[in-house]
């Protein structure tokens, strides 16, 4: 396949940044969309260009780490991570749009790499259960459902990516703030926080700059690891009901 | 040189109680006065981190992802293993104790091992106690599969993807210590160096990844939590980002590496496609409580399948070979990882690979669903079957997987005694960065146990220890040391940027990988262990004079971090080919070519070779010098293992 790409270059957080034009040739359609970034990285440092910086890590579309507006979509066309997709998603003599993660709580680094650690402060602000290491009682004492267990863990799948937001016309951060509230709400284990962990995540996600969440649905429909909107309403719930009964007053 | 292991006496399960027991104990008030370095976030790093700040330590943890979530851990699929024996199967610590030192093939210290079994339950209720979201039966308990190497239903698991939730898990207790201020997070900074003063490890040089920054970081303690170099291999299932840095700079500062030539070679991941491919991906090993391994019984039908004239749904059940049932009837396929690696590479050299490529086997799911049906077999492994089919674009539901070896995880790493503490005092390593207790392979499900009982449930006692015995004096960063190490690091930054040559850093590390699987893979042997000596002394020569490295160092620049990496790796290469030829024995994912029964099994030389091998650096272009651990068996009886 031959390709023409059309890629965001920012050279640092400062500078304003602009599209700049690729062409790649050879492509073949088993790689992976990163290997084919692959290609025209070592293209381009052997015609002496600074190579495109882009986050990745696992390549096994868990950890997170790899983001990418593809053609106006996070992680591109399909409901997977921009590391699981492969370019025989894509036909030959297409252009393919690639940009970053646009939100104001997650900065440009540089071109296609965004600063999330918003996310982690926002975890920091309550996701997790006090325990200390060591004097806890017997994993087989509490007798979970199979059925809270199981939609505890659907939660507990979301790779914190930040898909949700670049998908979000608001870039809003209810998909995946909800995803840990609900987790923790629906086990016995994360009772005894319940209510201050839901305000203390979402008074740390708005004072993030994450927008507000206007029911579009687009984070469910785009999250690689279709993270559900039930969790938004969940967290609703858990907010009123811990704002009206709140021992904070 | 003599190695003190530190091994406590007595009978093997009063060993690590009396140890605790005996060991110094830091006041609760005191723990404040103390700083510890910890060096990457995944389960090891992640734990260690948030146990230490719980108990009172100010904790600085640096990681080189964006997030410490990111670590790799985090694509760990099939699960941990604990002796709950709530199966009633017949489990006991004594029996996870004894399966992980016959997996190893004999090549691990007892004392380890049975500690890390008996901390082993602690793990699993911990995670529950952190809303770690297992596995459950109708009636609201834990669920257990089975594993390879073992007989007993032992593996806690959270769908396929259990290593996410346990590092979600251990990352979620390390951001309420960042949030109550006793952890301070470095992300996006890489360790450069290891610094010492008077014999001591008091510190760090991290390269800040955004700006490009050389800093010192001085402490008390310096934990390494940096897994495994699988990368040398160039593809392997490691992450991208994973590297071998942070040991190697220890080694080269005095660390003893122990058994580097250690790598275990997955038996189930997706076959290489092309020469494009940038790693290889998993398929877990708990594929194999419901596939059945095999290939056609003759290399003319294998031909016809490689040709496409045939496909796999086309064979008839008595053409098929499967091999590890036939040969392994007790285990079948649930063999160990080295046994079923090694007789997927024999079909295959026999002629009877499956893809075209003829590097392949088949993992076939036929069986399993017709017996349990489709719905019971996507509840257990969706997950898996959904990536298997992204990344072929073939459909698992309907004709077999094809799989093949590929490098996983590396037993060797930094040589600790029994409190995790390097031979430098105040260097420890924990997880995959050190190499305690897998002895020469590894079984499954037992990483997340070791990256985990060493965070949570040793380093917590063993560090006191050390602390109590040291001062808490701070050695300020601008101490000698500190400034000799920092010029050390941005001299070699400059180098590698004025270097300015005409191949890329991945031009390097994919030759690299390459000498290192043909001859240091899953069959080695004198002759090609020696040629690939001499190929890497090349390379390496070749990389220092013509790498090109783009950019400036105040900047993100990944090819700047890359070259560093590979730069490391090209040197560790070198010692593995040293350490894989001097152990003229064959043990677990060691097998040399020249020492196998005639069934072709590993042949281990427990006179000359019961030793754990630990490497001495002796200074730029030196052969290393060999120190050796002697490994003493008091309670197992050494013998030829057998999964027949």
């Amino acid at each position: 396949m031959n390709l023409t790409l059309k890629i965001w270059r920012q050279k640092n957080h400062s500078d304003k940044g602009g599209f700049k034009e690729y062409k790649v040739s050879d492509i073949s359609k088993d790689m992976s969309f990163l290997e084919m970034l692959d290609v025209l990285n070592e293209q381009l440092s052997d015609s002496g260009e600074d190579p495109v910086h882009f986050d990745h890590d696992c390549r096994e579309g868990i950890c997170g780490m790899c983001s990418l507006h593809i053609n106006g979509k996070p992680h591109g066309p399909k409901q997977t991570t921009t590391c699981q997709l492969h370019m025989r998603s894509f036909s030959d003599g297409e252009t393919i749009t690639i940009e970053p993660w646009r939100a104001t709580a997650f900065p440009v680094v540089k071109d296609l790499v965004v600063d999330r650690s918003s996310f982690d402060r926002i975890i920091q602000a309550g996701g997790y259960v006090s325990v200390n290491t060591g004097g806890v009682p017997d994993a087989n004492e509490i007798p979970i459902p199979k059925r809270i267990a199981d939609e505890a863990f659907d939660a507990a799948t979301c790779i914190g990516c930040g898909a949700c937001v670049a998908a979000c016309k608001n870039a809003s951060a209810m998909l995946f703030t909800s995803a840990k509230i609900s987790q923790l709400a629906m086990l016995p284990q994360g009772q005894v926080e319940r209510k201050e962990r839901a305000e203390r995540m979402i008074a740390q996600m708005d004072s993030e700059g994450f927008g507000a969440c206007t029911n579009t649905g687009a984070c469910s429909a785009e999250c690689p690891k279709g993270i559900s909107l039930t969790n938004i309403a969940r967290m609703n719930r858990e907010y009123f009901s811990a704002v009206v009964s709140s021992d904070n007053v | 040189m003599i190695l003190d292991s530190k091994l406590p006496d007595g009978p093997l399960a009063e060993k690590w109680t009396k140890h605790k027991f005996n060991i110094k104990l830091v006041n609760p008030a005191n723990k404040r006065k103390y700083e510890v370095i910890v060096v990457g976030t995944g389960l090891a790093g992640a734990s260690a981190a948030a146990s230490l700040a719980e108990l009172g330590y100010n904790v600085k943890a640096f990681c080189f992802q964006d997030s410490p979530r990111r670590a790799h851990s985090i694509a760990a699929q099939g699960g941990i293993n604990a002796a709950k024996n709530y199966q009633n199967d017949g489990d006991s610590v004594y029996r996870l104790f004894y399966d992980t030192i016959k997996g190893g093939d004999y090549r691990a210290r007892e004392a380890n091992v049975f500690r890390l079994a008996e901390v082993s339950v602690n793990i699993i209720d911990q995670c529950v106690a952190q809303g770690v979201p297992f596995a459950r039966e109708y009636g609201g308990l834990l669920a257990n599969r089975s594993f390879g190497g073992a007989q007993v239903s032992r593996t806690f698991y959270a769908r396929g993807q259990t290593g996410q939730q346990l590092l979600l898990g251990a990352y979620s207790a390390l951001s309420r210590q960042v949030a109550n201020g006793k952890v301070k997070l470095y992300p996006r900074t890489e360790l450069m160096d290891v610094v010492t003063v008077d014999g001591k490890a008091r510190g760090i040089i991290t390269r800040n990844l955004i700006t490009g920054a050389i800093e010192s970081h001085s402490a008390h303690a310096v934990l390494l939590c940096t897994g495994g170099y699988g990368n040398v291999f160039f593809l392997s299932t490691n992450a991208m980002g994973s590297n071998v840095t942070a040991a190697w700079r220890a080694h080269k500062k005095g660390a003893l590496m122990a058994n580097p030539c250690y790598t275990q070679i997955h038996p189930t991941c997706i076959p290489v496609s092309g020469d494009h491919q940038s790693k290889l991906t998993l398929m877990s090993e708990s594929l194999r409580n419901d596939g059945r391994v095999w290939v056609p019984a003759t290399i003319e039908m294998a031909e016809k399948l490689r040709k496409g004239q045939i496909k796999a749904n086309d064979i008839k059940e008595e053409d098929r070979d499967y091999y590890l049932e036939r040969k392994y009837p007790s285990f079948g396929n649930l063999v160990p990882r080295d046994v079923a690696s090694r007789n997927a590479k024999y079909v295959c050299d026999e002629g009877r690979g499956v893809n075209e490529t003829g590097e392949a086997v088949f993992l076939d799911f036929r069986d399993a669903i017709q017996r349990d049906g489709e719905d019971l077999i996507r509840a257990k492994y969706g997950n898996l079957f959904d990536m298997y089919q992204q990344i072929t674009g073939e459909n698992p539901y309907q004709g077999p997987m094809m799989i093949y070896p590929a490098v996983h995880y590396t037993m060797g790493g930094l040589w600790v005694d029994y409190n995790l503490m390097t031979n430098i005092p105040g260097l420890y390593a924990l997880g995959e960065a050190n190499f305690s207790d897998h002895g020469a392979n590894r079984l499954g499900a037992s990483a997340l146990m070791q990256g985990l009982a060493d965070g949570y449930f040793v380093i917590p006692y063993t560090i006191g220890d050390y602390l109590a015995q040291s001062g808490y004096d701070k050695i300020s960063e601008d101490h000698p040391e500190f400034k000799k190490s920092e010029k050390e690091v941005k001299d070699r930054v400059q180098k590698l940027l004025s270097i300015k040559g005409e191949k890329t850093v991945d031009h390097f590390h994919k030759r690299l990988g390459k000498i290192m699987w043909d001859y240091c893979g899953m069959a080695r042997s004198a002759e090609g262990l020696t040629k690939a000596k001499g190929m890497i002394k090349e390379l390496k020569k070749e990389f220092w004079s013509n790498v090109k490295v783009l950019g400036d160092n105040e900047e993100l620049n990944q090819s700047l971090e890359k070259a560093h990496r590979v730069a490391d790796f090209i040197e560790l290469g070198e010692l593995m080919v040293d350490d894989a030829l001097h152990r003229e024995e064959s043990c677990g994912g060691h097998f040399r070519e020249e020492y196998q029964t005639p069934e072709g099994e590993a042949l281990r030389d427990d006179e000359n070779f019961a030793y754990v091998a630990a490497w001495k650096y002796q200074g730029e272009g030196q052969e290393e010098e060999l120190v050796k651990e002697p490994l003493v068996f008091e309670n197992v009886k050494l013998t030829q293992r057998s999964y027949k």
